[in-house]
C-alpha cells in the first residue's frame, strides 16, 4: 500500500502504477460532473470547451452561491458545500469519458461495475473512493471554482475546481482488474446463508 | 391555540437549514458505538473521517452532505390546535423555498420527465408534507427530513404471499442490504415496512428509516423482528461505504400495519449515515427547536 501525491493532469504510466488499497491525494485541478452533464454530453452530443485529458472527475453537483465574477471567484460562483454522489448511476459513461475526453481518474462513492473495470484496464484509468456524506470536509479541499461550462444544467454543470490536497482517496478499482467492491460483495454474498440460518429462515 | 402561520413559514425555512447542518445526538452516539466495535482497518478509518466531518460541519456551520435531498415535512397537529390546513401547507412550502433561495441551498428537485429544476427544492407534490393528528394538547410539531437520494434510490417493495410467511420478510431485508451495498452510503438505518397496502407499506419503511436510533417499534412483534435483524445485519460484512467491515448498519427499524388476509407485503427504505432530521414544536409557551 503506497501513497501518491498527483499534480494534475497525470500520465497513463502514473495511473498504471496504482494498485487497490493505495492512496492518492490530488492537487491543482479537478472537474465536477454528474448524471445530467453526461446525459447531455454523450446522449445529446453536447461538447465542452474544457480539455480534460489526463484529468480527474468527481461525481458531484455542488451547493454554490452566485457572487459575480471577481478575482477570488473567476467563475462567478462561490463554493458552499461540495460533496460526492453515488457513482453507480453513471456506469455507462466511464468508457466514453475516457475515450472521447481522455479522463484518467474517476472519483466517486459506492463504486462502479464490470464495464468500468474493463475501461480502466483497456485505457489506463482508476476509480478513487471518497467517503460519501463527508462534504463539509471535502469542501475544505477546494480552493475555488475556476470555471463552469454547460451551466444551463446547474447544479449539474461541468465544474472546474482548483484544489489543494484533495484526499487522501482510496484506490478502489485499478487498471489491472482489481476492485475492492467486487471482493467485498463476493464475501458478503458468502455470508448470506449463515445470516439467514441465524434468523431461523428455512432454506 | 391559534397557530401563527408567519412563524410556521420561518420555522419551515430554519428547519431545512438546521437539519442539513446538525446531526441529531442519537446518530452521533450511533457513530461512537460503531467506531468502538469496528475491527476492520479500512472501516475504522472511514468511520473516523465521517465523525471528523460532523465536527467540520459544526465548526464551519456548513452542510454535512452536499445532497439537500427531497424535503419532507411531517406535521402532527395536537388537540386544541386551530389552523387553516391549506394555509399551513402553503406556509411550509414558502419556508422551504426561502431556505433554498436565501441560504442558498442546491435545489435537488426536478420534474420527473422534463428534468427541469425550479430552484425552489419544490415542484408537483414536493416538498412532501405528511399531516397527522395526536391527542397531545395544544401542541403542533413539524419534523423536517432532507431525504438524500443515495439512500432513497435503494428502496424496494415485495408483495410476498401469506404462504411465504415471516421468512420471506427476513430474506427480503437481507437481500436488499446486499443489493444496496455501498450505494446507500452505509452505515445505514435499514427501514422496514411490514403489512398494510402497497403504498402504506412503503410509507412505513420510510417512517422506520427516519426514526431516532434507540427507539423501538411499538408493536411487540415488530420490535422482536427489528431486534433479530439488527443482531445479524452487520455480520454480512458490507461495511462502511461498502468497503468491508462491521459497520453496515446502525440498526434495523421495523414499522407494521394490519394487512389483507391474502397479502404479506414488505418494503425496505434505507437512510444513509447522514441521517438528518430537525423538529420544531409550537406550544402556548412558544416555539422550540430540537430533533
Amino acid at each position: 500500500m503506497a501513497h501518491y501525491e498527483f499534480d494534475m493532469p497525470v500520465t497513463e504510466e502514473q495511473i498504471r502504477k496504482l494498485r487497490i488499497n493505495d492512496t492518492v491525494t490530488l492537487h491543482q485541478t479537478l472537474y465536477g460532473i454528474r448524471d445530467a452533464t453526461q446525459i447531455h454530453m454523450f446522449d445529446h452530443n453536447r461538447k465542452t470547451r474544457f480539455d480534460m485529458r489526463g484529468h480527474a472527475v468527481v461525481h458531484t453537483a455542488p451547493n454554490v452561491k452566485w457572487v459575480g465574477e471577481t478575482e477570488a471567484h473567476p467563475s462567478g460562483y462561490a463554493p458552499i458545500c461540495i460533496g460526492t454522489t453515488t457513482s453507480a448511476r453513471m456506469e455507462r459513461f466511464t468508457r466514453p469519458l475516457m475515450e472521447q475526453y481522455g479522463v484518467r481518474i474517476i472519483i466517486g462513492k459506492g463504486g462502479l461495475f464490470a464495464a468500468s473495470a474493463k475501461a480502466f484496464a483497456d485505457l489506463g484509468g482508476v476509480y478513487l473512493a471518497i467517503i460519501g456524506g463527508t462534504a463539509a470536509l471535502e469542501t475544505t479541499w477546494i480552493e475555488q471554482i475556476e470555471e463552469v461550462d454547460l451551466d444551463d444544467l446547474n447544479p449539474e454543470s461541468l465544474w472546474k475546481f482548483r484544489i489543494k490536497g484533495f484526499g487522501p482517496l482510496l484506490v478502489a478499482m485499478d487498471s489491472h482488474g482489481g476492485s475492492l467492491y467486487t471482493a467485498v460483495n463476493t464475501a458478503a454474498k458468502d455470508q448470506r446463508a449463515g445470516v439467514l440460518a441465524a434468523l431461523g429462515v428455512k432454506s | 391555540m391559534k397557530v401563527d402561520l408567519k412563524q410556521v413559514e420561518e420555522a419551515s425555512k430554519e428547519l431545512y437549514i438546521r437539519a442539513l447542518k446538525m446531526l441529531p445526538p442519537d446518530i452521533k452516539a450511533g457513530f461512537q458505538r460503531l467506531d468502538r466495535a469496528e475491527t476492520n482497518a479500512t472501516g475504522k478509518a472511514i468511520l473516523g473521517t465521517m465523525i471528523r466531518n460532523i465536527t467540520v460541519a459544526e465548526d464551519n456551520t456548513n452542510l454535512l452532505c452536499q445532497d439537500t435531498g427531497i424535503p419532507i415535512y411531517n406535521v402532527v397537529i395536537g388537540s386544541g390546535i386551530e389552523v387553516d390546513g391549506h394555509a399551513l401547507k402553503q406556509a411550509i412550502i414558502s419556508g422551504c423555498t426561502r431556505a433554498t433561495q436565501e441560504h442558498p441551498l442546491r435545489s435537488s428537485v426536478v420534474h420527473p420527465t422534463t428534468r427541469k429544476n425550479l430552484h425552489t427544492s419544490g415542484g408537483r407534490h414536493v416538498p412532501v408534507i405528511n399531516i397527522d393528528f395526536s391527542a397531545q394538547a395544544e401542541t403542533l410539531s413539524i419534523e423536517m427530513i432532507p431525504k438524500g437520494s443515495g439512500s432513497e434510490n435503494n428502496s424496494w417493495l415485495k408483495m410476498a404471499i401469506p404462504a411465504d410467511g415471516i421468512d420471506a420478510i427476513k430474506t427480503f431485508v437481507i437481500d436488499c442490504v446486499l443489493e444496496a451495498g455501498g450505494k446507500s452510503c452505509p452505515p445505514v438505518i435499514v427501514g422496514v415496512g411490514v403489512g398494510g397496502t402497497a403504498d402504506l407499506c412503503v410509507h412505513l419503511s420510510k417512517v422506520a428509516a427516519t426514526r431516532p436510533l434507540g427507539s423501538q417499534c411499538d408493536d411487540p412483534e415488530g420490535a422482536t423482528l427489528e431486534a433479530e435483524l439488527g443482531a445479524v445485519v452487520n455480520k454480512l460484512g458490507v461495511g462502511a461505504q461498502g468497503l468491508g467491515g462491521d459497520s453496515t448498519a446502525f440498526a434495523v427499524h421495523v414499522e407494521t400495519a394490519a394487512t389483507h388476509i391474502t397479502m404479506n407485503p414488505v418494503a425496505v427504505n434505507m437512510q444513509c449515515h447522514s441521517a438528518r432530521r430537525a423538529r420544531a414544536t409550537f406550544t402556548p409557551q412558544g416555539l422550540t427547536y430540537g430533533y
